[in-house]
């Protein structure tokens, strides 16, 4: 294997200016444009958005597993080589065996016809050269350390509860023990105290194998318990990205804000009586106007809003906002509140 | 009920509801709602809270007469739901269903016209039909109605089918809506929209509302009242700043713990196993085998066994409030508690059973 | 509706299969303007005896002296009839009892479905013979033979299409909305099952007109009318295969070919475009 050496203290994944566009019809849909961010070995990076926000759409482009209308430019590059460009057997070997994938539908995700001992087996058999028996030995070991018993190796996924689906793809994705794990919406179709399980366990094996996490979703407060840093889409943009607690609490990013308070903390006597949203709908990505995409719902909208769109711009220590606000040009009193919740923050701490 | 003043009694009402459904196969009947006492006031959001499976769209579905009831019975403005074809009818006139997925509750081949006319049709409401479906999508914030006419539901946005489904349901003037899900599927910046139209109805139409939702952000954002369902029971009832700040029941604390937040630092311990299955209900307290509360005692307490034969009943606390539990706090915190105002819309049937401010119960097979 | 028409154009068998059809049906229809009955009439017939194409008689003779070509289109009428009726009565008992199989549910739709099982369990010609014993030979006995056995199929399609619609949340909402089985299955169900009826009937005529020539060369016809059947039955009766009188034999049977060939591409062509899953991949 031709395989180039890491960098000792590279990032594990590096995207540059990542866009996407998918064909449809007559039409283009620019689904992605311009993403950059990087992760480093041991990070967990949350990418929260909306549907149509693109934010699924740059996880799969991570792996190359759009569909073949999609066109991409920019770079992905994971522990240094791009993959945008590797052949297809390195990337057959990269998918799974140094990066893998934990879908949204575990139900659809699992074949339905075979046991689940047998698909996490095959996972490890297609990309190592093991015995059967040393395979189905971690196969065991897998669906002990996910919290479902071995002894269920044998049964089908529809004789499984939903959270159990989820913890055995989990168990698939840590089956090659990758460096990388993106896990798509891992909890969105699951009930609360169960979604709370399946965050807790994810946390853990993550932080026990020193593994990176990507996990993309739409509920800000699910990303902020699991991941450290977080990263906010909208309308194809990174619009906003800092430290997970920060980014939550002092959104810099309008957009942040409404997600944020889209789902209330109880006992928040502001949203008590008083759900927050957001009038109209994110814009259709075939007919771009200029100036920013998030304008047109903004309820801080300036004038020159409509007509200038920025992109990622220092908004603090270690965080980035696409908002004319945090222009040095536009001081007002966000910018005021933002440097006054810096200070703060350096004083506690 | 044989209140004089029946327009001041609930406007909804189940009463000790049973909805059984026969099973296939080698299961045992699945008792989805299991005895449900639960009431709706004139001009109230109640907040329906449970995990999958905990029988709460049955429930919902029960209250509107779309599922039938094997015990108990659902009350309306006082009077017992008949299931006649024509008192099944006007039951549906005055107590409409709005469901979870728009973009699935809309006949993809009619337009937002015939979508929203189809009730008042339906009901022989064909004077000023045009007048009446304008009015309706105005009150649900699709503004101008005219330009939507036209419009078939893939045409539309999520938030936009959710608020044409919702002017279906206002079309024919209810009273009473039941809302199961009404926001899961929507994107999280339209969520507010359409809660803050459930309260905008409320307060200009006096509109009740039954919502139902697996999300307690849901309840602390539009509820007066929420009620937490578990394997077909109602575990708690009560103001919403009292359920959800002081929880009571075991259950509830957990469902609130699990909540994600990024604020705290190490999430607490999950509570462990899913929702059971309603084929087979344990004995005594149904949330027993999941109960830290339980499992927290020491081997060989005499209390712990109470959980495994007694099934708990809902006792009131001097706050009204209900909790179905052998050892929830009789007294929380009651002294001047900012939630008195909501306290008094409460259930009826609290009040027939016990004095007020004093703990009572309400025996579990006392109404049947 | 422009939608589909639009569609429809881009496709060549549609267009070529609405071409055929449209040729056919005016040429059947506008028969009688230039036909006289007379040429069809066996005694007052004038020309040559079962004579190969010649000048006046571009596709020969029959027995009696008939011209081919006269009898290939007046005997259109008669098969695109019986094909047309059958269809509508398949269609109308199909998509009723299915309608209803999928609605109602447990007795009503067990038991409707059993009768659907004993009808499919039906051999058409024998049913047809004894019809035929029992109303008469004839085009009705035929109509009605083909009906019964075959709007089972319809039935059965419609009946798992509809309990798919049925399963659906707006079925519910209507529910909620106060409607009754019948509007249910009248506003929601029917027209999300009507594009597949639709399909089928234009399968379903071309299956029918070939049952009805079969039956009718089978001698259960009226052997006075003139249809394509009946032509083949004669051509057979009058010896005209072991006679080697192809002019005889061919225009019927090329007749039903591109009749049935007409009907299947339009078919086809309405399903691609109206068949959910294949308009997805639009």
């Amino acid at each position: 294997m031709t395989e180039p050496a890491p960098h000792p203290d590279a990032p594990l994944l590096e995207v540059e200016d990542l866009s996407v566009t998918y064909r449809a019809g007559d039409r283009e849909v620019h689904a992605v444009r311009g993403v950059s961010f990087s992760l480093e070995p041991g990070e967990m990076l949350g990418l929260a958005g909306e549907s149509g926000s693109g934010k699924t759409t740059v996880a799969l482009s991570l792996l190359r597993l759009l569909s073949k209308n999609a066109r991409v430019a920019g770079e992905v590059r994971f522990r240094g080589e791009d993959l945008l460009t590797a052949d297809w057997r390195r990337m057959r070997a990269v998918r799974w065996a140094e990066a893998s994938v934990v879908f949204q539908g575990a139900m659809s995700a699992l074949n339905p016809v075979r046991s689940i001992g047998e698909q996490i087996r095959e996972a490890i058999l297609l990309h190592e050269s093991v015995g059967e028996e040393a395979a189905r030995r971690r196969t065991a070991e897998l669906l002990d350390s996910v919290g479902v018993p071995a002894s269920r190796a044998g049964n089908y996924p529809h004789e499984l509860s939903g959270g159990q689906r989820q913890r055995v793809m989990i168990a698939m994705a840590l089956a090659c023990r990758p460096q990388l794990i993106i896990a798509d919406e891992p909890t969105t179709a699951l009930d609360v105290i169960v979604q709370a399980q399946i965050l807790r366990l994810l946390a853990d094996l993550v932080r026990d194998h020193d593994i990176s996490l990507v996990m993309i979703s739409h509920d800000l407060a699910v990303l902020g318990e699991t991941c450290e840093r977080l990263a906010v889409m909208y309308a194809g943009r990174m619009v906003e990205s800092g430290p997970a607690r920060q980014l939550i609490q002092d959104p810099r990013h309008p957009y942040t804000n409404a997600l944020s308070s889209a789902f209330p903390v109880l006992g928040d006597p502001a949203s008590r009586m008083a759900p927050a949203g957001l009038p109209g709908d994110p814009p259709d990505l075939s007919t771009l106007r200029p100036g920013c995409s998030f304008a047109p719902r903004c309820p801080q909208v300036m004038e020159a809003c409509t007509e200038r769109e920025v992109a990622l711009w220092p908004a603090g220590d270690e965080r980035l906002s696409a908002c004319l606000r945090v222009l040095p040009d536009y001081p007002d009193q966000h910018q005021e509140q933002h440097l006054a919740a810096r200070v703060g923050a350096r004083s506690g701490s | 009920m044989t209140s004089p003043a029946a327009e001041q009694g609930p406007v909804l009402e189940a009463r000790d509801l049973q909805v059984v459904f026969r099973s296939r196969g080698r299961r045992g009947p699945a008792r989805a709602v299991d005895g449900v006492n639960l009431t709706v006031g004139h001009g109230e959001i109640v907040a329906l809270i449970g995990e999958s499976g905990c029988g709460k769209s049955t429930l919902a579905r029960a209250l509107v007469g779309l599922a039938r009831p094997t015990g108990g019975e659902v009350r309306h403005r006082g009077e017992p739901l008949g299931y006649s074809m024509s008192a099944l009818r006007e039951h549906r006139r005055d107590v409409q269903l709005v469901l979870q997925d728009p973009g699935a509750a809309l006949n993809p081949r009619q337009n937002v016209y015939d979508a929203v006319a189809e009730g008042p049709r339906l009901h022989g409401l064909r004077a000023g039909l045009t007048e009446r479906v304008a009015s309706s999508l105005t009150r649900a914030g699709i503004r101008p109605p005219e330009n939507f006419f036209e419009r078939f539901p893939h045409e539309l946005s999520g938030g936009q089918q959710q608020r044409v489904v919702i002017a279906g349901a206002l079309a024919l003037e209810p009273s009473v809506i039941v809302a199961d899900e009404p926001v899961s599927s929507l994107d999280a910046s339209v969520r507010g929209e359409i809660l803050r139209l459930i309260l905008d109805l409320r307060e200009q139409y006096s509109l009740s509302a039954l919502v139902v939702s697996h999300d307690l952000g849901l309840a602390w954002n539009i509820a007066d009242r929420v009620a937490v369902m578990y394997l077909g029971r109602i575990v708690e009832v009560g103001p919403v700043s009292q359920v959800l700040l002081e929880p009571q029941h075991p259950y509830t604390k957990a469902l609130i713990d699990a909540l994600p937040d990024a604020r705290r630092v190490e999430p607490p311990a999950a509570l462990p196993g899913e929702p059971p299955d309603p084929t087979s209900v344990p004995q005594g307290c149904r949330f027993h085998p999941r109960c830290p509360v339980r499992a927290a005692m020491p081997a060989g307490d005499a209390r712990a066994d109470l959980c495994l034969t007694d099934p708990p009943l809902l006792s009131a606390d001097a706050q009204r409030r209900l909790v179905a539990c052998h050892f929830a706090e009789d007294n929380p915190s009651a002294a001047d508690s900012p939630t008195a105002a909501e306290a008094s819309s409460i259930p009826e049937n609290v009040s027939e059973a016990g004095a007020a401010g004093e703990p009572s119960t309400i025996s579990e097979g006392a109404r049947r | 509706m422009v939608r589909f028409a639009r569609a429809y154009v881009q496709l060549p068998t549609g267009v070529v299969g609405a071409l055929i059809l449209v040729g056919v049906a005016a040429l059947a229809l506008s028969a009688p303007l230039f036909i006289h009955p007379s040429d069809l009439s066996v005694s007052k017939a004038s020309g040559p005896l079962l004579h190969p194409p010649l000048d006046g008689y571009p596709l020969g003779t029959d027995q009696p002296g008939r011209s081919v070509l006269d009898l290939v289109i007046w005997g259109a009428r008669p098969s695109l009839t019986i094909g047309l009726i059958a269809t509508a009565l398949t269609v109308l008992v199909g998509s009723s009892i299915g309608l209803m199989a999928g609605h109602y549910e447990g007795f009503v739709s067990r038991s409707l479905m059993h009768v659907t099982d004993w009808f499919i369990a039906l051999p058409s010609l024998p049913l047809a013979i004894c019809l035929a014993a029992v109303l008469g030979q004839g085009a009705v006995s035929i109509t009605i033979a083909i009906a019964i056995t075959s709007w089972t199929g319809t039935a059965r399609l419609v009946r798992a299409q509809a309990l798919a619609v049925e399963a659906r949340p707006f079925i519910e909402r209507a529910k909620a909305l106060g409607a009754s089985d019948r509007q249910i299955m009248l506003r929601h169900v029917l027209p999300n099952v009507a594009p597949l009826i639709l399909v089928s009937s234009t399968l379903t005529i071309a299956s029918a007109i070939l049952s009805a020539t079969t039956l009718t060369f089978l001698g259960l016809g009226d052997p006075t009318d003139v249809s394509w059947g009946t032509m083949l039955n004669q051509a057979f009766g009058q010896g005209a295969v072991t006679g080697g009188a192809w002019w005889y034999l061919l225009p019927p049977g090329l007749a039903i070919l591109v009749v049935v060939l007409g009907f299947t591409m339009v078919g086809r062509a309405v399903e691609q475009i109206l068949n959910p899953k294949m308009e997805n991949r639009r």
